[in-house]
């Protein structure tokens, strides 16, 4: 019904305030369905599959990633996109782990620290897409061999095992009627809800859809689009920090191989969640169900015995459709 | 704009259709017969595409089939996929499987999610390389590593007869047992240790033909003089071969390796490897789907470590160290 009022002012194509309403029952609803109707399919096919319990292992597979996806999403709405997130996780993982084991600092300190450096990798992605300024793809691109390197150099390539409680903490569950839930998974929501609401609510999420449709236009009306930028990319570190808390309280184990495919996996939660990748247009909600659809394919054909291969082809199926959807929807909107 | 949403929805409707009638395509072969009576056993391997994992593979899918079980495979996304391989454990136990046979990526990080699976009721095998601790799985079944390394040790000594020996070892990576064991036991058979003065260059290759040939050629500019030649695997072992024919040395340097493949095998009979110790990912994999099926039948479970056997294979017999010749390396091989 949103749609109908827009309609009347075509030439302002799609930075209209009534945008946020209407990116309410746009973008999220075909990935919406898509997850459903993956989940019925999988009900029917798996004995297994239509549990509390293997749910709650869905959402526990999916939060790392999701998390990332999380400041992938941030970033693609300012129509930059961020390919040094994993391995920006993998070196705050191995920092947080390595400083907690070796006993140089208090964990709850190191887990800090590792907080930190997460966030100043992302002010510098910022600082040089902003201030030189240079694109996106590429800052990221050597910071993804940077942090990379970082990680392998720091961890001499080792595994840290033996962590304390701290890290792995959010690993551990509470109950939710019959179901174990571990409180990563409802950090993870938490941290969703958050971000729908900070980008749905605030000024500084309004902000961030403005600079993603028009920078110039965002620059005139007044708002400070390299500082906005800035934050951005430092808020998205902050959250791949965070994953990397997540990560490390999965696994167990700090591991410097971890996070390879990591930046890429949440390119495709974000393109599957609905969110385009030219900037202004997306809900970080989608996102959250972009993440869960490779996460139930990934389960629920395991579930039936389909070798995990068909997991990528069908991923990569459609990521191609969801942005084929976001490509028919612009030419309609123009 | 309904329109848009309109297409949107069916777009999205088609595309879940389109996935699910390739996810039956896929299913109908696997899943046949999966109602409840046949056992379940899930392989996850290192990776998808490796010939080494896809020979290991066929392996337990002919087990599989003839023990009348039902076999999930799984596999991470690159070597060192650590998190990916957790996922499809938790997957497979949710499944119902009774074992798990598993080539770690990452020798420690996965005892964690193994520890979940066993406690859970689920027999776990560790295939072609140990765990850290190794009695984080129930049994292991993998080749000797060290014994590999030692076979073409031993070879290389007697081909070398006594000449003044200069080698350089292309290594795995650092920090992986499979590498250092082979490293190890190269050095034993030769009868040196490490720092050896006739050690001349080391590096890492992680078993890829292009790095084996980098790795060749820079060994090369810092000691010219080489004559033989240790190498993880045989990509890394036909690397250092082309490295080498660019200088015109492929004639008169030794180059020894380990695994087996066909492609490596081939390059034994044609002399550019001297000898290989080969392995057997068929036999691991089969070993282990007999053994989860017989566990899940009332038998025991596998324990220990069952050594899945190696050859050196060779067409030019050194010295009294036992070997076969290609002819038997070829029939033997993978990949």
């Amino acid at each position: 019904m949103t749609m109908t009022v827009t309609a009347p002012s075509p030439e302002a194509s799609v930075s209209e305030p009534p945008l946020g309403r209407r990116l309410l029952s746009t973008p999220t609803v075909g990935p919406l369905a898509a997850l459903l109707l993956a989940c019925v399919f999988f009900s029917f096919n798996s004995e297994q599959f239509l549990s509390g319990g293997n749910f709650s292992l869905i959402i526990q597979q999916v939060m790392v990633v999701g998390t990332l996806a999380i400041g992938q999403t941030l970033i693609i709405l300012t129509a930059g996109i961020d390919l040094s997130n994993g391995a920006i996780m993998a070196f705050g993982g191995i920092l947080m782990a390595r400083l907690a084991v070796d006993g140089t600092v208090p964990p709850l300190v190191a887990i800090a620290l590792g907080l930190l450096v997460c966030a100043a990798f992302g002010a510098v992605n910022g600082l040089l897409v902003t201030a030189i300024p240079l694109p996106p793809f590429i800052v990221t691109l050597g910071m993804l061999n940077i942090a990379f390197a970082l990680t392998h150099i720091y961890s001499q390539d080792q595994t840290v095992t033996g962590l304390p409680r701290e890290l792995t903490f959010l690993g551990e569950t509470f109950r939710v009627g019959g179901t174990s839930v571990t409180y990563g998974s409802a950090v993870t929501i938490a941290l969703f809800l958050f971000f729908t609401y900070l980008l749905g609510q605030t000024a500084w999420g309004r902000h961030v859809y403005a600079l993603g449709n028009s920078p110039e236009v965002a620059r005139l009306t007044g708002i400070r689009t390299t500082r906005l930028t800035v934050g951005v990319y430092t808020v998205a570190g902050l959250v791949y920090g965070i994953a990397a808390l997540l990560l490390v309280s999965r696994t167990g184990v700090g591991d410097p191989q971890a996070g390879q495919t990591d930046n890429l996996d949440s390119i495709t939660a974000v393109v599957l969640g609905g969110t385009s990748l030219f900037g202004g247009r997306g809900l970080v909600i989608g996102t959250l169900v972009g993440a869960l659809i490779v996460g139930v394919f990934r389960n629920g054909l395991q579930l039936m015995g389909v070798p995990s291969i068909y997991q990528t082809l069908i991923t990569g199926v459609l990521v191609i459709l969801a942005v084929t959807v976001d490509q028919i929807s612009r030419r309609r909107n123009r | 704009m309904s329109f848009s949403v309109r297409a949107t929805g069916a777009l999205a409707a088609c595309a879940v259709l389109a996935t699910v009638s390739l996810a039956g395509c896929g299913g109908d072969g696997a899943a046949k017969g999966g109602g409840s009576a046949a056992i379940k056993v899930g392989l996850i391997t290192k990776t998808e595409t490796n010939p080494f994992f896809v020979k290991m593979k066929e392996g337990a899918v002919a087990a599989a089939k003839a023990e009348g079980a039902e076999l999930t495979t799984a596999a991470g996304k690159f070597d060192g996929d650590n998190a990916g391989q957790i996922t499809a454990i938790e997957n497979m136990v949710a499944a119902g499987v009774k074992g798990i046979l598993i080539t770690p990526s990452d020798s420690k990080a996965i005892v964690p999610a193994l520890q979940k699976a066993r406690s859970a009721g689920v027999m776990v095998i560790a295939l072609d390389s140990p765990t850290e601790p190794q009695d984080a799985t129930d049994a292991l079944f993998a080749t000797d590593n060290l014994k590999a390394g030692e076979l073409i040790g031993q070879y290389a000594k007697a081909a070398m007869a006594g000449k003044p020996a200069k080698i350089a070892t292309l290594d795995l990576a650092p920090g992986v047992a499979v590498g250092r064991l082979r490293h190890d036991g190269f050095l034993k058979g030769y009868g040196i240790t490490e720092g050896d003065p006739s050690v001349v260059c080391s590096q890492d290759t992680g078993g890829d033909q292009a790095k084996g040939q980098t790795a060749m050629e820079n060994c090369l500019q810092k000691a010219p003089d080489v004559n033989v030649v240790y190498t993880i695997n045989e990509p890394a072992a036909l690397g250092a071969y082309t490295a080498l024919k660019a200088k015109g040395r492929e004639k008169d340097v030794l180059i020894v390796s380990v695994d087996g493949g066909c492609t490596g095998t081939k390059a034994v009979q044609s002399g550019q490897i001297a000898a290989t110790s080969q392995q057997y990912p068929l036999k691991m994999a089969e070993q282990g789907v007999k053994a989860v099926v017989a566990h899940a039948k009332g038998g025991a479970k596998a324990s220990g470590y069952t050594d899945t056997g190696v050859t050196l294979i060779t067409d030019k017999p050194a010295g009294g160290v036992e070997a076969k010749d290609t002819a038997f390396g070829l029939q033997n091989c993978w990949g």
